[in-house]
């Protein structure tokens, strides 16, 4: 993709004058580091990062068919949900592959909300379009996205809104407050493994917010330390870790998806995967010495090609080489050690139990 | 400004070479570590081995990717900085001292004449 085509979000200006680096990425140009990605995710684990994560896929489903539509589509279960809370979910495909994984927003039963991945976003319209006899309407461009995470989250957002944030649970959300005069919705979500919140405005009112965020003393982090955070939090990334053509059973997400009673999309393929078994599942390895496993390395068990990784780098926190990939299912267990050949070498790693890293509370 | 020494040749990919009683102490400029940030991780190669004018002679990782490492000189490995292995950081830190590279003993030193000199490694870099 030429540089000249890729979409900016309204925060553009704002990277730029910060000193961010810009890369791109899913057609847009966007922040991958300001001070370093070691720095900001050490912010984020310790004290306050601030994200613009605006390029993410946002869609409305509306009218009195949205739950009915949404319990068709996802894997999780929507009917689950209460006004004013969240769900993160799979929606797959027929054969029980993964079209998107995706945070549900119930407004009301008849207007949900849905946070998709970038990458995603046409693939999730015409899904949805296809699909739901719903109103679908992409709003990814009307809603910027700022994620406030870290353990003084709460501390760095609570003066710019009114709402009691200490009140608002996790996978809960405030409809309609606002954020520094700005009207915002405001979610206690995130996907870096620390408590946080996001918040949703409208597009061209997110530099207010933005710069109150920045002045309360969150430090903007970028996608590069996003990608460290999510991997140590051991969650996937779509398109790296899972895709039209692993199943949500196999990439880990069991506790996601909610076969019992129901009939969504993907629901006969997955129930007969649960039966007979998954043969390769998502496993998190720790890799020995400093060389990083990354994606494409192929991992191997008494010489015989066993899996391959599909995420890995150095954790900036947990101070280890990580990594994602799918293994042999009877491989899977945490502590079977297995190789991983990296450009020339083979080097030692682990099979241990996801998140690499895990918030004390 | 970029810290570009005078006294030093260098690559188009960013390695520079120091000439120390006819051997050369080989690392990457503060511009490559700036650019890599966060390094996490240098293979280096063994002593004794050849390297190639040009070619790879090892890896450098960073947080987000792995970039290889170009010999600025044909000729023999006869020095490795071993610190690298448990602290890849001297590189950002000293990119010029103490996170030098490796030493090789050139088997042609007329290659030096195909690199650049500071003043061109400037403008390379678009600080000329």
């Amino acid at each position: 993709m030429r540089e000249g085509q890729l979409a900016r979000t309204p925060l553009y200006a704002h990277h730029l004058q910060l000193g961010a680096r810009m890369v791109a990425f899913a057609g847009w140009e966007m922040p991958l580091q300001y001070r370093g990605i070691v720095a900001e995710h050490r912010a984020v684990r310790t004290s306050c990062g601030l994200f613009d994560v605006s390029h993410m896929g946002v869609f409305w489903v509306l009218g009195p068919r949205a739950l009915e539509d949404l319990s068709r589509l996802l894997a999780n279960d929507p009917r689950r949900l209460r006004n004013g809370q969240a769900l993160y979910t799979p929606m797959c495909n027929e054969a029980g592959g993964m079209v998107d994984d995706l945070v549900v927003f119930r407004f009301a039963a008849d207007r949900f909300l849905m946070v998709g991945n970038a990458a995603r976003r046409e693939a999730d319209l015409a899904w949805l379009h296809a699909h739901a006899a719903s109103e679908v309407v992409d709003a990814t461009e009307e809603l910027a996205l700022l994620a406030v995470q870290g353990p003084r989250a709460e501390q760095a957002l609570q003066p710019l809104v009114a709402t009691d944030l200490s009140a608002v649970r996790r996978y809960w959300f405030v409809p309609g407050t606002a954020v520094a005069g700005v009207p915002a919705i405001v979610s206690r979500t995130g996907y870096t493994g620390e408590d946080g919140f996001e918040v949703f405005c409208p597009w061209d009112q997110a530099a207010p917010v933005w710069e109150a965020l920045l002045e309360t003393g969150a430090v903007p982090c970028g996608l590069g330390a996003r990608d460290t955070l999510r991997l140590e939090a051991g969650y996937l990334l779509y398109g790296q870790d899972a895709g039209e053509h692993t199943s949500p059973l196999e990439a880990g997400l069991d506790w996601a998806v909610k076969l019992e009673g129901r009939a969504f999309i993907g629901a006969q393929a997955l129930r007969g995967l649960r039966e007979v078994g998954v043969s390769r599942r998502l496993c998190g390895l720790v890799v020995e010495d400093r060389v990083i496993a990354r994606r494409g390395c192929r991992i191997r068990k008494d010489g015989e090609p066993v899996g391959e990784v599909t995420s890995g780098t150095w954790g900036p926190w947990v101070e280890r080489s990580i990594a994602l990939g799918y293994l042999r299912a009877d491989l899977a267990g945490p502590g079977t050690p297995v190789a991983v050949e990296v450009r020339t070498r083979t080097v030692h790693a682990e099979v241990v139990r996801l998140p690499f890293y895990r918030r004390v509370a | 400004m970029e810290v570009v020494p005078e006294d030093l040749r260098y690559t188009t990919e960013h390695e520079w070479v120091r000439m120390e009683d006819g051997r050369a102490r080989v690392g990457i400029t503060k511009f490559a570590a700036d650019r890599l940030s966060d390094i996490v991780y240098v293979e280096l190669p063994e002593v004794g081995r050849e390297v190639r004018f040009m070619e790879p002679f090892g890896v450098i990782e960073s947080v987000k990717a792995a970039s290889d490492l170009y010999s600025p000189l044909t000729g023999r490995v006869v020095e490795v900085n071993g610190r690298l292995r448990d602290q890849p950081e001297l590189v950002s830190q000293d990119p010029y001292g103490e996170g030098w590279m490796i030493v090789v003993e050139p088997a042609d030193p007329s290659e030096l004449e195909r690199l650049l000199d500071a003043g061109a490694y400037r403008r390379h870099i678009g600080e000329g």
